[in-house]
């Protein structure tokens, strides 16, 4: 065997320039694979962690009628015992009740439909990350009545400013239309444009002070991290009654499946790299292969039995890819240790991926174990490539092989 | 001792309708420690010969029998394995492995039959010495004259420690120095070891040292002549 690998390593650098270029390719697809795959991770991930941050939280806990039809008159019960429960769960790391009404804003120009959300100053800083993405303006000052938050987007469509007043009119829990005017202190802008343009923040306090009634519609919770999420949320079923307790893949179904869809999709991408490294190894061996007919039927004729030729062809491939992935794998490596901590800018074509709820820069990242999948595919695939050059070689026959000049 | 018996002989290619007969009802023994040339003009058949003796033709009609074996019946593994323990190949274009050295190439055959490392290198060694190339051990064919590498060939022949060696035109891509070097290195082996060679040739250099001459002509023997 030790022969038979020296061979096969020297057979390798017989055609250096071939070799050179198969293996650069070997390269290139491992790096381009890694890459495409820490990018596509790295996207979903920033998107999932800004839809948990600005959105949808960890976990929610709502009326259960309330999550069928979004009935402002649907609130949430037992507020004490509520709070008292949350409050001894351990896996949660904040959390912040809210009141959401549907009603229109309007300037003196225009109107627009938006959901109204609102809030306890205090508490939600620690569940959203809204007080972040604050361009203009300032996060509420609780002394100050009828503040606003709202969204670039929509400051722009309703043509106001920081310190504009701008009325909403909502109807409350029985039906009857509010109306409140509110002045805006801060503008905020989060990745996601259509948001921006549909939500605004007011303070609990003036809402419960226009609608009179002090109930809220929703209970956001953050956990200390997303592995803690599912635990809780048994935990909080198991002790809460008469709820609906959704995690963020139920509210927000599309994350979950946005994670599931790029698996597939990237499966089937190192899958078309795969097939074309397959194509482009089979394509060298057989060349190398029919160049050298001569010298294997040469090795048979003196009495190398098909089982070391097959094996010498085989391991020929292997040393190709063998060579090649580990450099590919390292490249991919550096690239992604680089760009995970400087990032990809991508604001040239920012306004696209902000109306998808994404950032300007995306920061690349990638599981370790997918070094051994790839390391592992790679060899599969080369196996497989292997079997068809080393089948046509032993179907050389050695008197054939010995008279081809 | 009879190494080498064939009788009745035949190779037939069938193309088609034409049947071609390259080797017709050929009768041969050979025995140990002849040194034996099959001559001919190109076609008639020596090579077609001497590929069928060495197995690596199949045999259309009649038989072959080495050291008293039949070899027709083998399978194409056992036949590998056949080739690999009787008998010694010397082709016209040397044919060495291009990426080992003089001494690999010699060793790599033993290898084949599983004889540890220490034996062979000291038998590939000596094999080289005896060939003239104790100089040349290192050295990759791309770096040895066509002298030099027939020489390697017949050395890697020899290691296997054969029953005999079978050689297609050893000398036809030689020139004169190299030819008698190499032939008189094969003739002393022939005296001095008692290795039978088998050649086919039409070079007149290798016919003046064949101690038996065999003519074929349209496959058939048309003389056998010992000198």
């Amino acid at each position: 065997m030790k022969t038979t690998i020296k061979i096969a390593w020297r057979n390798i650098w017989r055609t250096p320039l071939r070799s050179m270029i198969v293996i650069s390719s070997i390269v290139l697809g491992i790096w381009a694979g890694i890459f495409v795959v820490a990018f596509c991770y790295g996207l979903n991930k920033q998107r999932t962690q800004s839809s948990i941050q600005n959105y949808t939280s960890h976990i929610q806990i709502l009326h259960p009628e309330y999550d069928n039809d979004f009935e402002s008159k649907y609130v949430l019960e037992n507020i004490n015992s509520l709070t008292e429960s949350l409050e001894k769960e351990k896996g949660i790391h904040a959390y912040a009740f809210r009141s959401m009404m549907f009603g229109m804003v309007s300037s003196a120009v225009k109107s627009n439909g938006v959901q109204i959300i609102g809030i306890n100053a205090n508490q939600e800083k620690k569940v959203s990350n809204i007080i972040n993405k604050l361009t203009e303006g300032s996060y509420f000052d609780t002394k100050r009545k009828n503040s606003v938050l709202i969204g670039e987007s929509l400051a722009e469509k309703l043509n106001v400013s920081l310190k504009s007043k701008i009325v909403l009119t909502f109807q409350d829990h029985e039906n009857n239309i509010i109306t409140g005017a509110f002045r805006i202190c801060g503008i905020y802008k989060t990745q996601y444009s259509k948001y921006d343009e549909s939500h605004l923040f007011i303070q609990n306090i003036d809402l419960h002070r226009l609608i009179k009634n002090d109930g809220y519609h929703q209970v956001a919770i953050l956990c200390s991290s997303l592995s803690e999420v599912d635990q809780t949320q048994f935990s909080l079923k198991d002790k809460l009654d008469g709820y609906i307790i959704k995690d963020w893949k139920a509210i927000s179904p599309e994350l979950a499946y946005a994670d599931e869809v790029m698996e597939t999709w990237l499966f089937l991408i190192m899958i078309i790299i795969m097939l074309a490294l397959i194509f482009g190894i089979i394509n060298t061996m057989l060349m190398a292969v029919f160049e050298r007919r001569k010298e294997l039927g040469m090795l048979m004729a003196i009495g190398m039995n098909k089982s070391k030729v097959f094996s010498l062809i085989i391991i020929e491939t292997l040393f190709l890819s063998l060579v090649g992935a580990p450099m590919g794998m390292l490249l991919g490596f550096l690239t992604i240790s680089i760009t995970s901590k400087t990032g990809i800018d991508l604001s040239i074509v920012g306004d696209g991926l902000q109306s998808v709820g994404l950032s300007n820069h995306i920061y690349p990242v990638i599981a370790p174990k997918f070094y051994a999948f790839i390391g592992l595919m790679v060899f599969l695939f080369t196996l497989i490539a292997a079997i068809y050059p080393s089948k046509k070689a032993l179907k050389l026959k050695p008197t054939e092989a010995i008279r081809t000049i | 001792m009879e190494i080498i018996k064939t009788s009745q002989l035949s190779k037939i290619y069938k193309n088609n309708d034409l049947e071609v007969r390259a080797v017709q009802q050929v009768d041969l023994s050979i025995q140990e420690g002849e040194f034996t040339a099959i001559v001919g003009p190109s076609g008639s058949g020596k090579t077609t010969l001497l590929n069928m003796i060495g197995g690596l033709d199949s045999i259309s009609e009649g038989l072959v029998e080495i050291g008293g074996k039949d070899i027709s019946s083998l399978n194409e593994n056992d036949m590998i394995d056949f080739r690999l323990k009787n008998i010694g190949f010397v082709f016209q274009a040397y044919n060495l492995i291009p990426v080992l050295t003089a001494q690999e190439n010699v060793e790599f055959i033993m290898l084949l039959q599983g004889i540890p490392e220490k034996q062979r290198k000291k038998r590939s060694k000596e094999l080289l010495m005896e060939v003239g190339l104790a100089e040349k051990l290192n050295s990759r064919p791309n770096q040895l004259s066509g002298g030099q590498q027939q020489r390697v060939a017949v050395a890697r022949a020899l290691a296997s420690k054969p029953r005999f060696i079978l050689a297609d035109e050893p000398t036809a891509n030689l020139d004169s120095s190299s030819t008698s070097t190499l032939l008189d290195m094969m003739a002393k082996m022939n005296e001095n070891e008692n290795i039978t060679f088998l050649f086919s040739t039409h070079d007149q250099r290798v016919i003046d040292k064949a101690k038996r001459i065999i003519t074929i002509e349209d496959g058939k023997i048309i003389s056998d002549e010992s000198v």
